[in-house]
């Protein structure tokens, strides 16, 4: 239900908002990870909230450990969820698990990588380097795009309104 | 007159029923008395609950230093969130919710401010909510205040906060907020009009904003 008035939501915000820039996509042995992006921030704000898709093409689980970027002092997973009416965030300290032959969602109102301590703001249309660690896959280097701040979806091209 | 145990079932249903409705209608016409009289002369046409205190009294620092109470408020509605500047996920998103609301609304979007409270006064001062809310693209009206000021308003309109560290191991590190994060309507006298929740539908929110400034 949260999925899907998430993606409800996506679909109405972009269409508006969108300026659409190429998809990207790395991978590393049978980790593929879509289009990572963050939002643009403000000149005194900290933090910054990434998002991606990560799809393991292999027979085993893998986990995502974690991630490092050299813009912030510390990247951390963290989960979202609505209990009440109240938002609560917590930090994933053993990461998070891919499941074998599946994608993990990392997006607005759920899973999300948390970039603290911004050694400079995020601006809009740059690329904001990283490091993500897998526990088999190891390390990836990766680029997440930044998008403007009312984004709530990739902006892959032919991906909006989906 | 038969004894009301030999009346057949839906007899005494249909009494019950009834005796039901005198009670609520006696209630209702109570309560109306109790808060009609309690109001002043002006407002005696106010439905009872739009007469509820919310919201205030409150006192905070506007972005640019201002003092912003319920009163500088007053006369326009507006649309209340609270949250913190490092927020990277429910922020940002409800606050470009607003913006879009504004823009959806056509030439009724002007007819309603739009409000951002930060709840972190420790890391969010007066000119780092200015910037934050710069981003949006459509003016909002940045406070926040000392933790008694925010103490008074989070009750005032009844919002739940509560800092968590973002390390269970190191409970004086980073961390973060939990907060409410429904977006409270509050019309041109300063009442609760409604409330639009996170998950609400975008055509939902639309209707209670139209209902707001009609």
């Amino acid at each position: 239900m949260k999925f899907k008035r998430a993606s409800l939501l996506a679909g109405l915000v972009v269409p508006v908002l969108a300026t659409p820039v190429l998809a990207h996509n790395f991978t590393i042995g049978k980790i593929a990870i879509g289009h990572p992006w963050t939002r643009e921030t403000a000149a005194t704000q900290s933090v910054g909230g990434g998002f991606l898709n990560i799809r393991n093409n292999g027979k085993t689980a893998d986990r995502l450990v974690s991630a490092s970027s050299p813009f912030a002092a510390e990247v951390q997973i963290h989960t979202m969820s609505m209990d009440g009416g109240v938002m609560k965030m917590r930090q994933l300290k053993d990461g998070i698990t891919i499941p074998a032959g599946q994608t993990v969602e990392l997006k607005p109102g759920g899973l999300h990588i948390m970039f603290i301590g911004l050694k400079q703001p995020f601006k809009k249309g740059g690329q904001i380097p990283a490091m993500l660690k897998f526990q088999k896959a190891g390390s990836v280097k990766v680029s997440f795009a930044v998008q403007p701040v009312g984004s709530a979806a990739p902006m892959e091209a032919g991906h909006a309104g989906h | 007159m038969p004894d009301i145990d030999d009346m057949p079932a839906g007899g005494i249903a249909a009494i019950r029923k009834l005796l039901w409705l005198m009670a609520a209608v006696a209630a209702l016409l109570g309560a109306l008395l109790y808060f009609g009289l309690e109001g002043s002369g002006a407002d005696k046409q106010t439905p009872v609950a739009a007469k509820m205190p919310f919201g205030g009294p409150f006192e905070l620092t506007g972005a640019d230093g201002s003092v912003l109470t319920e009163q500088s408020l007053a006369g326009k509605p507006y649309a209340i969130f609270f949250g913190f500047t490092r927020c990277p996920d429910v922020c940002p998103t409800t606050l470009s919710r607003m913006a879009l609301w504004r823009k959806q609304l056509g030439k009724d979007g002007d007819k309603f401010n739009i409000v951002f409270v930060s709840v972190d006064p420790a890391r969010d001062k007066p000119a780092d909510i200015g910037s934050y809310v710069e981003l949006f693209d459509t003016p909002i009206i940045a406070a926040t205040g000392t933790d008694a000021q925010l103490a008074q308003i989070r009750k005032g309109f009844g919002v739940y906060v509560k800092k968590v560290p973002l390390d269970p191991a190191k409970p004086g590190g980073d961390y973060t907020i939990d907060h409410t994060a429904g977006v409270f309507l509050m019309d041109a006298q300063g009442h609760l009009s409604s409330i639009i929740d996170h998950h609400e539908a975008e055509s939902t929110a639309l209707d209670k904003l139209r209902m707001l400034v009609g």
